[in-house]
């Protein structure tokens, strides 16, 4: 298993290696001067002179992309155009709601998914399994950003039980702050568990299929006790990929999501960031995003050799 | 004078519907969407673009049947004119991503070890830039607009089809009559075209018909956020977006659009289904 985890370390370090480097090039070397756009065009040379020479644009670029780098690894993420305050500050508030969001919609999506996959696989066939399959089927077809404003105009609008938006900071209490992410966690949520219920719906189906669950019927256990001990732990890792391969959707619909709730999160700033040419907040939070998927689905992987016992046999 | 159909073979058709049911409702809904944008090439019940402000937030009426938005618009005509859109972008995403991403596959399993290696690392890569990420990085360079949300949505089918199409080449490599046709002298190139591509193009429309339906969903958030499909371009995203401001006053604003792109998916992800059950019957025993 070792050799698989030093190799698969090694693919996850290159692999965030390359996303820099396309987000650098992308985002700081394909646009051109940033000095015109923020002095406009007719603004007299010395400053734009003065303004380059502030903002560090006379190095060559590769020197500024590891300049970049090396301040990403130790927190700082430069200052941003628009307003003059280190990146990380805007950074680290909007953290502080689109990671919890996230976090909650995929524990909603888990617990859901998994209840729901394996109830309808021990209902394989049955009235049960077919509505949890119409459901799902109903549910990776509904549009998050949809969810989330029908999901306003009833709880909110109508019955009144939650505002129809805006983030409750943490400081003024916590519960005040969960519930100003409950419906945006739902609307999250709901695409993300029709997803993940049928994999699990399929995944314990087919371990059910497997020889050793045969041998642990035949050696006198229940159904339910198979389930439990034998066909859950093995249904996981197929369960466990599509998650890891969710995430990555999970995080893109929370940054939509933030929009339709109007909640001051990653996408709100990245939004911001593209009206105001504000290219330090935008190339910052890219890579952040596309960083916390590498990251995700590294832990996947390494979570899968964990648990598949049959991963460990292949190096010894 | 041809026979009357008889009742079996009525039968027989409803039960090869029932199997299939899948199939036929998507289909029908894909159908749907598809009549749609070509009427509204040349017909929709009122001007999609021109605005009525004295006609405006208009309820459900014969002469409106789904309603005004806020300037005037008809909702119905709008609806169908988004569904041009939606095709164009689905169809131009898909392609990028089955052309590209089906070709970098096939290589990738002609070739084996390291361009494979290679090849699927890049696929790694790509999937860490969601459609929405890629089109961020786009807008902000670009600016917004329905090619760049193309682009953005293509760029993230890529790697999607260049997998697929790799697990299932390899599946093809190893069978008996790839061997005979190296021993025939065949190059990688020729059994790459002649037999692995027809062997797994079952695979490739299955996966092009839920991709479609990805894009369509992809295509309606980035409008949604104002970075896809811009105005006066009706796009079922933008409306949406629209909707939601008078939506406390006018809820049904945001009702239409929004199924509009439900029954799309719905129908895509259905006959992506159904065509699976049909073209691969063995899949369907796991489910």
């Amino acid at each position: 298993m070792s050799v698989f985890l030093a190799k698969r370390f090694l693919t996850f370090v290159a692999t965030l290696l390359g996303a820099s480097i396309v987000v650098f090039l992308v985002l700081e070397i394909l646009p051109g001067d940033p000095s015109m756009t923020l002095l406009g065009a007719d603004a007299d040379e010395e400053a734009y002179a003065a303004l380059r020479l502030k903002l560090g644009l006379d190095e060559p670029a590769v020197l500024r992309y590891f300049d970049w780098m090396w301040g990403m690894m130790q927190g700082d993420f430069g200052i941003s155009y628009a307003y003059s305050v280190p990146v990380m500050e805007l950074v680290w508030g909007a953290m502080a709601l689109t990671v919890p969001l996230a976090i909650f919609a995929m524990l909603i999506t888990i617990v859901v998914a998994l209840g729901l996959g394996v109830f309808a696989a021990s209902r394989h066939n049955k009235p049960g399994d077919y509505v949890v399959m119409a459901f799902s089927q109903l549910g990776i077809a509904v549009p998050n950003f949809w969810f989330g404003i029908l999901l306003i105009l009833f709880f909110a609008v109508n019955l009144g039980w939650f505002k129809a938006g805006g983030f409750v900071q943490w400081e003024d209490g916590v519960w005040l702050a969960v519930k100003s992410l409950f419906l945006p966690a739902i609307a999250l949520a709901t695409v993300q568990a029709a997803i993940l219920a049928r994999t699990t719906r399929s995944a314990v189906l087919e371990t059910f299929r497997e020889d050793y669950v045969r041998t642990a019927r035949a050696k006198g256990l229940t159904r339910s006790q198979t389930l439990w001990r034998h066909v859950l732990r093995n249904a996981l890792i197929p369960v466990i990929t599509v998650m890891g391969l969710q995430f990555a959707n999970l995080l893109a619909g929370t940054i939509v999501i933030e929009s339709v709730f109007s909640l001051p999160g990653l996408g709100k700033l990245v939004f911001q960031g593209i009206a105001n040419r504000d290219m330090p907040v935008v190339k910052d939070i890219v890579l952040l995003l596309a960083g916390m998927v590498i990251v995700v689905n590294f832990v996947v992987d390494v979570t899968y050799a964990v648990i598949d016992p049959r991963l460990k046999v292949h190096d010894v | 004078m041809s026979e009357p159909v008889s009742k079996n073979q009525l039968m027989a058709a409803l039960t090869l519907m029932t199997r299939y049911r899948n199939f036929v409702i998507g289909a029908v809904l894909t159908g749907l969407v598809i009549v749609c944008a070509f009427l509204s090439a040349v017909w929709t019940p009122h001007s999609a673009v021109e605005l009525a402000i004295r006609s405006r937030l208009q309820l459900p009426s014969l002469e409106h049947w789904l309603g005004t938005d806020h300037l005037g618009r008809d909702i119905l005509s709008m609806i169908m004119v988004g569904a041009q859109n939606s095709l164009i972008v689905g169809i131009v995403a898909v392609s990028i991503g089955v052309f590209l991403g089906v070709g970098l596959g096939l290589w990738a399993a002609a070739k084996r070890g390291w361009t494979e290696e290679l090849i699927m690392r890049f696929s790694d890569f790509t999937f860490a830039f969601p459609a929405v990420l890629s089109a961020i990085m786009i807008t902000a360079i670009l600016g917004p607009g329905a090619v760049n949300s193309i682009l953005a949505i293509g760029i993230y089918n890529i790697p999607v089809f260049a997998r697929i199409s790799r697990g299932a080449a390899n599946a093809i490599w190893s069978r008996e009559y790839i061997m005979a046709a190296k021993a025939a002298g065949k190059g990688r190139f020729r059994i790459t075209v002649e037999h692995v591509l027809p062997n797994i193009t079952s695979v490739i429309v299955v996966q092009a018909t839920i991709s479609f339906a990805i894009a369509i969903l992809a295509e309606a958030a980035l409008s949604y956020l104002g970075i896809g499909t811009q105005p006066p371009e009706p796009s079922w995203g933008r409306m949406l977006n629209d909707a939601q401001t008078y939506a406390t006053i006018k809820p049904y604003l945001a009702i239409f659009p929004g199924a509009a792109i439900f029954l799309a998916v719905l129908g895509l992800n259905m006959l992506g289904d159904g065509l699976r059950d049909i073209l691969d019957p063995r899949l369907t025993r796991g489910r």
